[in-house]
């Protein structure tokens, strides 16, 4: 450690590039704020009803409805949404030590997808109560459960002796993802035309549905994940040197692990549940930043958080007035404008990909 | 008492102006295949200012504004229409959609719905009270109803032993045989026409082992009129070996009919009943 630096605090060369990135991810969410608040089908003015709001004047109710009712939560949604799948892709590729890991490695996707698409088809079966009580939650609940359900299995056939295996994890989620692909199969094969067609606007993912109701029952279990997310920063740096390394160095390795899994399928299962399978957002936001400012997973977390929610929201924006007035599911909108970009950025580098 | 009957009756005869003005010059949005064709039927498609991506009959229909999927609706888009009434099928959604479009004070009416020919008749009268065209709608009830009592007579009139074992093949491609079912629309316009079908077991449309076409010996196959990845000419179907021994090979006999015409149990669904009863029994 040089004297001067000790002294004078001068900000190095890596720390100034990290602060630009943060600002210029910052400016990218208020934007993305503004052109989800301000746009869409309708040509409300977000501007009006606020001025409205500022002045005392009664705005248009239409607007304000609009503004209120179906942007706002929409936007908030698509916030917690976008944070919630950008940091479990993080964690996941920091936790496997992969670059193709994502939310899904730990069965929560295909343990989501099982269950909804249960759901959609049997849930006719449910009994009448339980129809009349829970009806139009039932598909969020079992695609929630089942991705819990999954990554609690998946967890339990990796651990040995208080011990969980990457390796297997990895290799038990793919075993788990072929059978619930098979029982989805089932599901599909005796699903009528209208049920396939409510497994195909699930299979990919929109915001359509969002409601305060959502962001209330999804947002206070996204936050706990967010905010347990940074706790595990240091350890997730420590265990890209290896496991025995990280042991080395102090890190409670197995509690890391399980907190880093028991976050993300809390932040995904939540996200899925309510807004079906969006993919891309999980491996794109890590990798992109990885690309601009190195691995270190304690500033890699936040601004993959900030970029996973500008860009799922200005996604859904762009999904819901390109075919106005009717919408694009959102999955669609993410993944023909994040792989271009995605490769596009890895041409464009010098070097292969090193995690 | 009285005087409160009174007053009821005058606010009833105060608003129904309004609600005349609105029948007339009201942006009404439906949602609902058949819903649509029934606002054409009633002659009332000035008013319809959108439709969903099901809504495809009239031709006309499809140069509307298209609000997307029934049941994955935006509330955004949909109020954008700026909709004075919405006519809804039962399962238009997500129900968040829904919850926000009625509290936006649209008009929002659901129209149910179980696809039997009850249900047919029911929908045109609601969709024409919701349009303030009761009158029209009870004409075109009327006309249906007699058309599906025909109809009936006529399948009541074909002895039990008589009846044709039809065959709704919805698609060969490939020589895969997609047939219908237990349930479905095609098994109900089949019965409507006086006829059974042939293909039991299963339930909606479901692609065929080639033995289970063999077992089922249709004496009719009926498919939807259309060209595209669908179709299949004649000399194939007949030529494929799970088809060429039936009845129905020998006979050369085979119906097709426009696909909404004949499935959509819409308006036109008395006639289409009709229309295949002819086709089969001649």
């Amino acid at each position: 450690m040089s004297i001067t630096a000790d002294t004078f605090p001068v900000p190095s060369r890596r720390e100034l590039r990290a602060a630009r990135l943060r600002i210029g991810l910052i400016l990218l969410f208020a934007l993305a704020a503004v052109v989800s608040l301000g746009s869409g089908a309708s040509g409300a003015s977000a501007v009006a009803v606020l001025k409205s709001l500022l002045t005392g004047d009664s705005a248009d109710p239409r607007d304000a409805l609009v503004l209120w009712e179906i942007r706002l939560p929409r936007f908030l949604l698509g916030a917690l949404i976008g944070a919630a799948l950008a940091v479990g892709g993080a964690v996941m590729q920091g936790l496997f030590r992969n670059p193709l890991a994502d939310p899904g490695l730990v069965g929560v996707g295909a343990g989501a997808a099982l269950g909804a698409v249960g759901m959609i088809v049997l849930g006719g079966m449910m009994p009448l109560v339980v129809q009349q009580f829970a009806g139009r939650h039932l598909v969020a609940l079992a695609a929630c459960f089942g991705g819990w359900v999954f990554t609690l299995v998946l967890y339990r056939v990796a651990t040995r002796a208080g011990r969980t295996s990457v390796a297997t994890m990895l290799l038990a989620g793919i075993a788990l993802g072929a059978l619930a692909g098979a029982f989805t199969g089932v599901m599909v094969f005796v699903a009528d035309e209208k049920q396939l067609r409510d497994l195909t606007f699930w299979s990919l993912g929109s915001l359509a549905g969002a409601s305060w109701l959502k962001v209330w029952t999804a947002g206070p279990m996204i936050i706990v994940a967010l905010a347990v997310a940074p706790l595990l920063a240091k350890g997730l740096n420590a265990l890209a040197l290896g496991e025995a390394a990280a042991h080395h160095m102090g890190v409670p390795v197995q509690r890391l692990k399980r907190l880093a899994v028991l976050t993300v399928a809390l932040a995904t299962g939540a996200s899925v549940a309510v807004a079906g399978a969006i993919g891309f957002i999980g491996i794109v936001v890590p990798h992109l930043l990885r690309l601009a400012n190195g691995p270190d997973h304690r500033t890699l977390l936040l601004d993959a958080a900030l970029l996973g929610v500008a860009l799922l929201v200005i996604a859904d924006a762009i999904s819901r007035s390109i075919v106005a007035p009717a919408e694009l599911p959102l999955g669609i909108i993410t993944a023909v404008a994040g792989a271009p970009v995605f490769l596009w950025i890895l041409i464009r580098q010098n070097s292969v990909v090193d995690l | 008492m009285r005087r409160r009957h009174f007053l009821g009756l005058a606010a009833g005869l105060a608003t129904l102006p309004m609600w005349s003005a609105r029948a007339a010059t009201g942006r009404v949005l439906c949602l609902g295949g058949s819903l649509t064709e029934t606002v054409f039927a009633l002659g009332a498609e000035a008013m319809l200012i959108g439709r969903d991506s099901t809504s495809t009959y009239p031709v006309a229909a499809e140069a509307l504004p298209d609000v997307g999927y029934v049941r994955a609706l935006s509330a955004e888009g949909v109020l954008a229409m700026a909709p004075d009434l919405i006519l809804a099928e039962e399962d238009a959604g997500p129900p968040e959609v829904v919850d926000v479009l009625k509290a936006s004070g649209v008009d929002w009416q659901t129209i149910d719905d179980d696809h039997t020919p009850a249900s047919v008749v029911a929908k045109v009268i609601a969709v024409g009270a919701a349009l303030g065209l009761t009158d029209k709608a009870t004409a075109l009830a009327a006309k249906i109803e007699a058309q599906l009592a025909e109809a009936a007579t006529m399948a009541a009139a074909v002895p039990e032993d008589k009846r044709k074992r039809v065959l709704f093949i919805l698609s060969a491609e490939g020589g895969k045989i997609m047939a219908a079912g237990a349930g479905s629309s095609a098994e109900g316009i089949i019965h409507l026409a006086g006829a059974e079908n042939a293909a039991q077991g299963f339930g909606g449309y479901k692609a065929l082992s080639d033995e289970a076409v063999l077992d089922a010996a249709p004496d009719l196959i009926l498919m939807m009129d259309r060209a595209g990845d669908h179709a299949a000419d004649n000399e194939t179907l007949f030529a494929l070996p799970a088809l060429a021994t039936s009845p129905a090979a020998e006979a050369r006999a085979i119906v097709r009919m426009d696909g909404l015409y004949l499935l959509g149990f819409g308006p036109r669904t008395g006639q289409a009943a009709l229309d295949l009863h002819r086709a089969i029994y001649g």
